[in-house]
């Protein structure tokens, strides 16, 4: 363990914090990756569903397995392409 | 009356001593305190002073150290290592034992090389006021700062406690001293966080004093850092230094003064920068909507080259003496190149920086930019040898800067761009009057200077550039 002196304003949250999210998805394209557990496709389809009845653009992806981070390329793949992405975890 | 002695045992000279500590003990009211052994001396009541607090609050720099009391526990005197008159004087005692006259004592652990800080952190602590964060184990210490956003793009020092308090010993200032309000989350500025984030940038404490007043310089209302940080022009904080301590910390004003590989140029630009982004909250993409930004702005600093030149610097100018340093901040776009290597009168060469100058932000612009035009030694040789003065120089270049309306009137040489028609008819300034700033640095062989030009809203419509001293 290290403590480091907080060099900013301390306006933020001790902790770190995830990401902004967008306040809706109007006009983004959600990436939708499942992680090659079993029936997340099931998941997945269903998802994809129901955000193309909201007019959404969508785009599908797959790790080769679960067990391991996505590829970098995958996970480069997903940012250049898409706005917000969904990960499925099924079972 | 009592005593304190602080001994190591690794120390051949508290070795020595052991018999006349003993004496003192037995006579007198004497606290033993031994920093790597409480078994040393043996036979005598020792406190533990390993962890070295009493030995840090006492300033103790050499062992042994012997120090008198008077009954209120108020200091009286000291001796360091063994010099036998010394302890007569300071104890009233004869001390005849079998002893040399003399012997040097041998470092004290508190100040091994790293340990003051190291101490400073542990027992002077609430000097500091800014929150700890902790960074687990399995934490690469690099990325953490990364992830927490408080770098430029390029790696940062991790600020601890200890960093910190060794930063801080470059200045006297008290670390809750604020020195102004960042922009532009309009935040107050202490000492504590300028250390904290010179610390990221790399800096030596000996550099401290000169982040300060740079950051003190750019917080003046004059120089404009919030609109400077906002524009969507190429500008960022210029810091030139001037004076003797620009020389004393080694910084860089001849070959790659504005380049890389000077750790005093790199770092000061740099801690600026970082504190306009940690603690103002001044990040691309936020406030800062600058279309390119420029390289300068991970940073931008150098010296003058005062040394043997034939102009008055920068600072003098400015109304500051030559043996004051100073800081002075310009709202400064990149760097452009004038090659001149066959002016050898300085009409000749004046008519080549006027060409150059003319251009700055664009042939039509006027009264917009101030600039800085950094002359090398090579191009002041040939004024040096004609005779000119620093002011003739710039009294030569607004005359020929002196430009006739009618080129630089909208739709002139078919160009869209340009002043309105109705100032056609004069003659007109490229530069505002004092916009043009001279100083001397650069390489000794080239017959080549620079143009660091400045935001399109220079003078009191935006920034004007501001001198400091450094304290």
């Amino acid at each position: 363990m290290t403590i480091l002196m907080d060099p900013t304003s301390e306006r933020a949250p001790e902790n770190r914090q995830p990401l902004p999210r967008p306040a809706d998805l109007e006009g983004k394209t959600v990436g939708l990756l499942d992680i090659s557990k079993p029936k997340g496709n099931i998941f997945i389809d269903r998802l994809e569903d129901l955000l193309v009845q909201k007019g959404l653009a969508t785009k599908r992806y797959i790790k080769p397995t679960f067990t391991r981070v996505a590829p970098i390329e995958l996970s480069q793949q997903i940012a250049t392409e898409c706005d917000v992405v969904i990960e499925s975890l099924a079972d | 009356m009592s005593y304190s002695v602080i001994v190591k045992e690794d120390c051949a000279t508290c070795q020595l001593v052991v018999p006349v500590i003993k004496q003192l003990e037995e006579d007198d009211e004497l606290a033993i305190y031994s920093q790597d052994n409480v078994q040393f001396p043996t036979g005598v009541s020792v406190i533990d002073d390993t962890q070295l607090e009493y030995s840090w609050r006492r300033r103790i720099e050499t062992v042994p150290t012997l120090i008198k009391f008077d009954d209120n526990g108020e200091e009286l005197a000291r001796v360091v290592g063994w010099e036998k008159s010394e302890w007569q004087a300071l104890t009233g005692k004869p001390l005849e034992f079998d002893l040399p006259d003399f012997r040097p004592g041998c470092g004290s652990k508190s100040v091994d090389p790293g340990m003051p800080e190291k101490l400073a952190a542990r027992f002077d602590r609430d000097k500091l006021q800014s929150r700890e964060l902790t960074i687990s184990t399995e934490e690469d210490h690099m990325e953490a700062c990364f992830d927490r956003g408080w770098s430029d793009g390029l790696p940062v020092v991790p600020p601890t406690a200890e960093r910190v308090m060794r930063m801080l010993t470059g200045t006297n200032r008290s670390p809750d001293e604020i020195v102004g309000v960042v922009p532009p989350n309009l935040v107050p500025c202490t000492i504590e966080k300028i250390a904290i984030n010179a610390v990221l940038a790399g800096c030596k404490p000996e550099y401290l004093p000169v982040v300060i007043a740079s950051v003190e310089a750019a917080l003046q209302d004059e120089f404009c850092m919030h609109g400077l940080l906002a524009t969507t022009y190429y500008s960022g904080p210029l810091v030139i230094v001037n004076g003797p301590l620009s020389r004393a910390i080694g910084m860089n004003s001849k070959g790659n003064a504005l380049g890389q590989g000077n750790r005093a140029n790199a770092t000061i630009g740099r801690a600026l920068q970082l504190v306009i982004r940690n603690i103002g909250g001044g990040k691309p993409g936020g406030v800062d909507r600058s279309v390119f930004g420029n390289p300068g702005k991970y940073t931008y600093c150098f010296a003058e080259d005062e040394t043997n030149s034939c102009w008055e610097s920068l600072a003098v100018e400015k109304g500051f003496s030559e043996t004051t340093s100073t800081v002075t901040l310009f709202a400064a776009d990149g760097m452009q190149g004038i090659v001149d290597q066959k002016s050898r009168d300085p009409e000749s060469l004046s008519r080549s920086f006027a060409a150059a100058l003319r251009v700055v932000g664009h042939p039509k612009m006027i009264l917009a930019s101030d600039v800085i035009l950094v002359v090398s030694p090579e191009h002041e040789r040939v004024y040096r040898q004609a005779g000119w003065t620093k002011q003739d120089v710039k009294n030569c270049l607004n005359k020929l800067l002196t430009i006739d309306g009618s080129e630089l009137v909208a739709g002139a040489g078919g160009i869209a761009e340009g002043i309105p028609e109705k100032l056609g008819g004069k003659q007109l300034p490229k530069f505002r009057e004092g916009g043009l700033n001279i100083v001397r640095a650069g390489g000794s062989a080239g017959m080549f200077s620079a143009i660091i030009a400045g935001w399109g809203a220079s003078g009191t419509i935006g920034s004007v550039p501001v001198t400091r001293e450094i304290k």
